[in-house]
């Protein structure tokens, strides 16, 4: 969040939001400068810019609510008063991460700007229902004077995968992205004496994240906070050691402004800033932001997730599955997802198609072909068994046996980023759906039952994992697969392998 | 000598071979079912879609319902007497084409039956079958419908795979009927575990003389 102002208009999104049309999450998404999303006991917390910290608590990544705020936890209800000595009284942009039996809470704390500190709170527990839960300040970590090359504002927590040490990020375009490392064990800065290293410039809202040997700098360039106006945009650079030099991918240093661009505006949403990695195993990994405008929701600022794909050693802002009609293709074998009907070619059994090429000397040149309509359900399923089908696999023909209509289900709840979807034959009600022997049918309607709704996370690579909600009588998570060219079925995922990676194309 | 099938031109050879027990197991390191009889080829239409082969399968000679076959024992489909040969491949499928030119009979709009026993060395439950062939087949694994295939393909491995299924402890009959409509046609098959991966302590016996 850059020195323009947070204040009045993340108030009125806070406001509005409550009563906005759903577009993107479902229920109360609207915050800004989201932290990184956190997952204890199955259930999501972020927290934002606001008042005391307002907290939002989904209980499966999709569906959000808001459940007060952070302070609410702290005695006295506001920070402490070394951090607001250091900064001032105002509560933004905050990190969390979780370090052995407790969490460390970082938070913006500034006063006239660049004038700022960030402070920490200490907690056992997120749940604000829980018994332990409570919030103690234990001081300001880091702070900016208000004349140094700095405004200590938006911290990023980050664990160095390789050693175990912890950092700070932080910083907002008065001078520079600052670096900081921290005591594990307090989360206080385990060198106070040393100067911070500066590892960018001109951005704010950074965080570092680790993979293959590269330390990635995640940051936010642009303006924020004038809804629609917002330029905000995610920008990278890369190093291979934590305290940088992060260059760009045209090899311009961070600290000279370089950045590659992560994320932008796209679709109905402007602005995005403040990336944070959900990390959700099994390769599966997506990040939040937020936009600074929903333009479905008034402009309003809001929470995003989606998936994060990595391509040529740089992340990748994926895109969450959106309704359409499309074939769904086996990474492992090349054929594609179908209800077990004899197919028909498109446009009926014919022979060779023409060749082309010149008329004979003299003769009129013959009429270009008729082009051949697209196949539809409605002209090739009068045969179809009216009852249950299997589904298999087979060589893609454009057939309407081989064409899936993907929709999101309202009320049914989803995952992180998106509501499950049904999964349907395109132009028919007939449903994909897993059966309690743990294989696969296409029903000849959609009830909405568990097992006729789908999860459908794209993978680093693009790839997609399509897992049923639930299983009859079974407890275990599994996704589709292709235990062969011509079989479907499903078993527990293996992100070291292309049984269970799918694409999912425009047919 | 086609080094897919040794039974192909040798087959009076490897006839007179199979009336000793065979010592071999039967199947390979990955798991195919290299030890078959195959009942000379039956004229069939030579189409391939799940309707065609449906009729010829079902209409032509009800193999499923028959008893257990045994090596050289012939029978009657229309006009026609026709022989089960024992034969066994060296290689992972078992190419049907030499099987029936080498004994003069046709390649081509044809339909083969093959029977094995898979002897299992102790009950296996969610296993499945898993086959390739060329081109359209059907299969039976004691009695009950396994997998099938339709239309002009090429042999792959693991192209159609069954649900998921349970192995008797020791004889587990296997039967497939392939519906051949021109040039090339072949088999292969294996039984794959709950991990997917080829079950290799199986031994595949054919009923002999």
């Amino acid at each position: 969040m850059s020195l323009v102002s947070r204040f009045s208009p993340v108030a009125v999104a806070a406001a509005c939001v409550l009563v906005v049309p759903l577009a993107a999450l479902d229920g109360e998404p609207g915050l800004h400068d989201p932290s990184t999303v956190n997952v204890e006991n199955g259930k999501y917390y972020v927290y934002a810019t606001g008042r005391g910290l307002p907290i939002s608590i989904s209980d499966d990544g999709w569906t959000w609510r808001r459940a007060g705020s952070v302070m609410q936890a702290v005695a006295g209800g506001k920070p402490g008063p070394e951090v607001i000595a250091r900064g001032g009284n105002n509560t933004w942009a905050p990190d969390l991460m979780r370090i052995g039996g407790q969490y460390f809470l970082y938070y913006s704390a500034p006063g006239t700007q660049p004038k700022s500190a960030i402070g920490l709170l200490v907690g056992k527990t997120l749940n604000p229902e829980s018994p332990d839960y409570k919030w103690e300040d234990a001081g300001p970590v880091v702070w900016s004077d208000g004349v140094e090359d700095s405004n200590a504002i938006d911290p990023g927590v980050f664990r160095d995968p390789t050693s175990g040490r912890l950092w700070l990020t932080y910083g907002s375009y008065f001078g520079y992205i600052r670096l900081v490392e921290l005591n594990p064990t307090t989360g206080k800065r385990l060198h106070p004496d040393r100067q911070p290293a500066n590892i960018a410039i001109n951005s704010e809202a950074s965080i570092m994240i680790f993979r293959d040997g590269w330390y990635y700098l995640l940051v936010t360039h642009g303006s924020c906070c004038q809804g629609a106006n917002s330029s905000y945009n995610i920008r990278m650079g890369r190093a291979k050691k934590v305290t940088g030099p992060f260059l760009d991918n045209m090899g311009i240093d961070m600290l000279q402004g370089g950045g590659k661009l992560f994320l932008g505006s796209g679709g109905r949403l402007v602005g995005a800033g403040h990336f944070g990695l959900l990390d959700l195993g099994d390769g599966v990994q997506k990040f939040s932001c937020h936009f600074e405008a929903d333009l479905d929701r008034g402009g309003v600022s809001v929470l995003e997730i989606r998936p994060l794909l990595w391509r040529d050693g740089w992340p990748v802002a994926g895109e969450n599955v959106k309704a359409g009609t499309y074939a769904i293709e086996s990474a492992r074998t090349g054929t594609a997802l179908e209800l077990a009907v004899q197919g028909i070619p498109v446009g009926g059994p014919r022979g060779r198609g023409g060749r082309g090429g010149a008329a004979a000397p003299g003769a009129a040149p013959p009429p270009p072909p008729a082009p051949i309509p697209p196949q539809e359900a409605s002209q090739v399923s009068a045969n179809w068994p009216a009852g249950a089908v299997a589904a298999r696999m087979a060589a893609y023909m454009v057939q309407a046996q081989q064409q899936w209509a993907i929709t999101p289900v309202a009320n049914a709840g989803g995952y992180p980023g998106s509501p499950f979807f049904r999964i349907t034959i395109a132009g028919t009600d007939r449903t994909l759906a897993a059966t309690e022997d743990r294989e696969l049918i296409v029903l000849p309607a959609f009830t909405g039952a568990p097992e006729q709704l789908w999860r459908i996370d794209q993978l680093a690579d693009g790839t997609y994992r399509l897992m049923p909600k639930a299983v009859p009588n079974s407890q275990e998570p599994l996704a589709l697969s292709a235990i062969g060219s011509s079989m479907p079925t499903l078993a527990r995922f293996n992100p070291d392998s292309d049984r269970q990676r799918w694409n999912i194309r425009t047919p | 000598m086609n080094r897919a099938c040794r039974g192909i031109v040798p087959l009076v050879l490897i006839a007179a071979l199979s009336h000793a027990a065979p010592a071999a197991q039967g199947t390979d390191a990955g798991g195919f079912i290299q030890r078959w009889l195959l009942l000379e080829p039956i004229r069939v239409p030579g189409q391939l879609t799940e309707s065609a082969v449906r009729t010829a399968v079902e209409n032509d000679f009800p193999v499923t319902a028959a008893p257990l076959p045994h090596d050289g024992q012939t029978l009657t489909v229309g006009d026609s007497e026709l022989t089960w040969h024992m034969v066994e491949t060296v290689n992972y499928n078992v190419n049907l084409y030499h099987f029936a030119y080498a004994l003069n009979r046709p390649t081509s709009n044809v339909l083969f039956w093959a029977v094995t026993v898979v002897n299992a060395p102790r009950r296996m439950s969610g296993v499945r079958l898993a086959i390739g062939s060329n081109a359209a087949s059907v299969w039976w694994v004691n009695g009950q419908e396994a997998t099938a295939l339709y239309n002009d393909r090429q042999t792959v491995i693991d192209d159609g795979v069954s649900k998921r299924l349970t192995l008797n402890q020791g004889a587990n009959v296997i039967r497939a009927a392939i519906v051949n409509a021109g040039g090339a046609t072949d088999f292969c098959a294996r039984f794959l575990d709950e991990q997917d991966r080829p079950i290799t302590t199986l031994s595949a016996t054919v009923a002999v003389r």
